[in-house]
């Protein structure tokens, strides 16, 4: 309860882990909100299908609150006027307001986000679910649309008080990374998160290079540091073959194509 | 569809072709956006599809020609992209799937009139309407939004007029997005004014794709593009990314290694849409060449090292060219070292 995951992923791609762990809330009976920026919402769901979970009816009770990034972009600027002056400022308002000073003033504002992921995350009286949590797919989109990397921290933060300290619930946020990359906002984003983070699982592609059999590795960091105990942080590394329906784990070397 | 133009746009501009040509031949719809040569010139010169005889027998002889340099594992790549047309070195064991296209000839007016085309040519859009809402980007990539969207709301394409029975798809071309040309000083200087212009336009519009029936190819001068971190964002935000590497003018023209080439194709990233993996396909070392119907997209196939005075600098080149070709699409593991054994 109360912990923040960082999936993290370097030279291939950790999507699989985001559908893993969506799956695994929704089907543990947690409330989940989703805030999806990258992919549209029947992506998840036919994935989420072969994985077992029905994201439509789990939207339908009210277990999983969707944000489909893209979606709400259009309406935002694309939409009627009238929704303009409707109650619920859109989440992603920040795309739309440019301040004519200078471009570092107006549209870092997250707030509206965050104010979105709160109330859909705030018990509402009736609700029995066994745990919160609020997952985000992928947190690197926000600076592409023009936030600022202190931004991206302080909503992270926000969120963390709410839904960690004050809540008990999770948090999962998936983020890009490289090791030459040249983007230094998205690198001072994903440093900052990686020394927040009780669990980072950092998926990588191989240092030697493409393989049919393995994938990639992940590496498993339990940050036991944190609790101040004298402790080191817990590495576990393993190696990982993706399937239709299912990923595979195993040790190191030993691949079912080598044994 | 994302693709990284060469150095002088010649080969992407090509790739480009071909996407609204096969457009035209399976009757979609057409929007074609340039800031630099006026969309009717562009239709006007695209290449001739070929009918199924002619064609056959001409690749039929190429075939047998090419069998005996044992060349037989040309790879097949179009799938990885929508509708593109597919080039294959052993035509009679294919499954059709796309079209073929003669490069000497443009395609005939009489096939331009059973689709529905529309154009977005920047300098007259500019002219035209002075005054607009512009969000978080330059005003060009705005007005190149609006465009689209009422394209794809008005013919029907997301689905919003549940009386039109047939549906139709809408394939997108912008060419040079990016270039100076739209408004935009990526390409100019390293701190750009407006960093997020592009990017905030690319979200837009894969939110436009997704929500409608359409494709889009887009190409931008890479190599003019200074910050880097801009491109990677990009990258970020494409299905699928292809580099076009052309060896007009670079060391690698007169490189034996790469005689029979006319440049490089590299995949970026291919599109893991609906489900857990990509399918990735055996091989990433990819070559294109141009001859003078084709336009043709092979495995590369390095001539065997039979010399006995190979230097030092071309195997080093080698070497280098060969961890070059062995990294792989963002979505699977990309090799960092080159291991030596």
């Amino acid at each position: 309860q109360g912990k923040f995951t960082l999936l993290r992923d370097t030279r291939t791609d950790g999507s699989f882990l985001v559908h893993h762990f969506l799956s695994f809330y929704l089907r543990a009976g947690c409330k989940v909100c989703f805030v999806a920026l990258l992919q549209s919402f029947s992506h998840y769901n036919i994935v989420a299908q072969k994985l077992g979970v029905s994201l439509t009816a789990a939207k339908e009770r009210g277990q999983l609150v969707f944000l489909e990034g893209l979606k709400s972009c259009l309406d935002l600027l694309f939409g009627e006027e009238e929704e303009e002056q409707s109650e619920q400022p859109s989440p992603l308002q920040f795309i739309r307001a440019k301040s004519p000073f200078s471009s570092r003033e107006s549209n870092s504002d997250l707030r509206a986000l965050f104010d979105f992921v709160r109330t859909s995350l705030t018990p509402a009286g009736s609700d029995s679910w066994k745990g919160l949590v609020l997952l985000v797919d992928d947190l690197g989109v926000l600076l592409s649309l023009g936030t600022t990397p202190v931004a991206v921290l302080d909503f992270i933060h926000y969120c963390r008080v709410v839904v960690c300290s004050q809540l008990k619930g999770n948090i999962v946020v998936l983020v890009h990374s490289n090791e030459d990359s040249e983007d230094e906002e998205n690198e001072l984003v994903v440093n900052s998160l990686c020394h927040h983070s009780d669990l980072i699982l950092w998926v990588e592609g191989l240092a030697t290079g493409f393989c049919k059999d393995v994938h990639g590795q992940i590496k498993i960091i339990r940050r036991v540091s944190l609790e101040l105990t004298g402790e080191q942080d817990h590495v576990q590394i393993y190696q990982y073959k993706i399937q239709d329906k299912n990923v595979t784990f195993f040790a190191r070397g030993l691949s079912a194509a080598v044994l | 569809v994302f693709t990284e133009e060469d150095k002088y746009a010649l080969y992407s501009n090509l790739l480009f072709k071909y996407f609204l040509a096969e457009g035209v031949v399976c009757g979609h719809d057409l929007f074609v956006a340039s800031a630099k040569v006026h969309p009717d010139n562009i239709l006007k010169e695209l290449p001739a599809p070929l009918l199924d005889d002619t064609h056959r027998n001409e690749l039929g002889e190429e075939t047998t020609a090419v069998k005996a340099e044992d060349f037989q594992d040309s790879m097949k790549i179009a799938w990885r992209y929508q509708n593109l047309p597919k080039m294959e070195a052993s035509p009679t064991t294919s499954t059709k799937f796309g079209h073929y296209y003669d490069l000497s000839k443009t395609m005939s007016p009489e096939l331009f009139q059973s689709i529905k085309w529309h154009s977005f040519y920047l300098p007259e859009e500019l002219s035209s309407q002075p005054k607009m809402k512009t969000w978080n980007m330059s005003s060009a990539y705005a007005r190149l939004l609006q465009s689209i969207q009422r394209i794809i709301y008005q013919e029907g394409f997301d689905g919003s007029d549940p009386q039109k029975k047939q549906k139709n798809i809408l394939r997108i071309g912008i060419q040079s997005l990016g270039s100076m040309l739209w408004g935009d000083d990526i390409c100019s200087s390293d701190t750009p004014e407006d960093m997020h212009s592009l990017t905030t336009f690319l979200y837009v519009l894969r939110g436009l794709l997704r929500k409608s029936l359409s494709a889009c190819i887009i190409t931008v001068p890479a190599h003019l593009i200074q910050n880097k971190a801009i491109m990677e964002r990009v990258t970020n935000l494409s299905d699928i990314v292809v580099g076009l590497e052309s060896f007009i003018g670079s060391e690698r023209e007169t490189n034996p290694l790469y005689k029979d080439y006319h440049g490089l194709v590299h995949v970026h990233q291919i599109p893991q849409l609906n489900s857990l993996i990509c399918d990735v396909s055996d091989t990433k070392d990819l070559a294109f060449r141009l001859k003078r119907k084709l336009f043709t997209i092979e495995r590369l196939h390095l001539p065997p090292d039979l010399s006995d005075t190979v230097s030092r600098a071309s195997k080093q080149d080698l070497a280098e060219s060969a961890k070059l070709l062995s990294s792989g699409c963002g979505a699977m593991a990309i090799g960092k070292k080159h291991l030596d054994f």
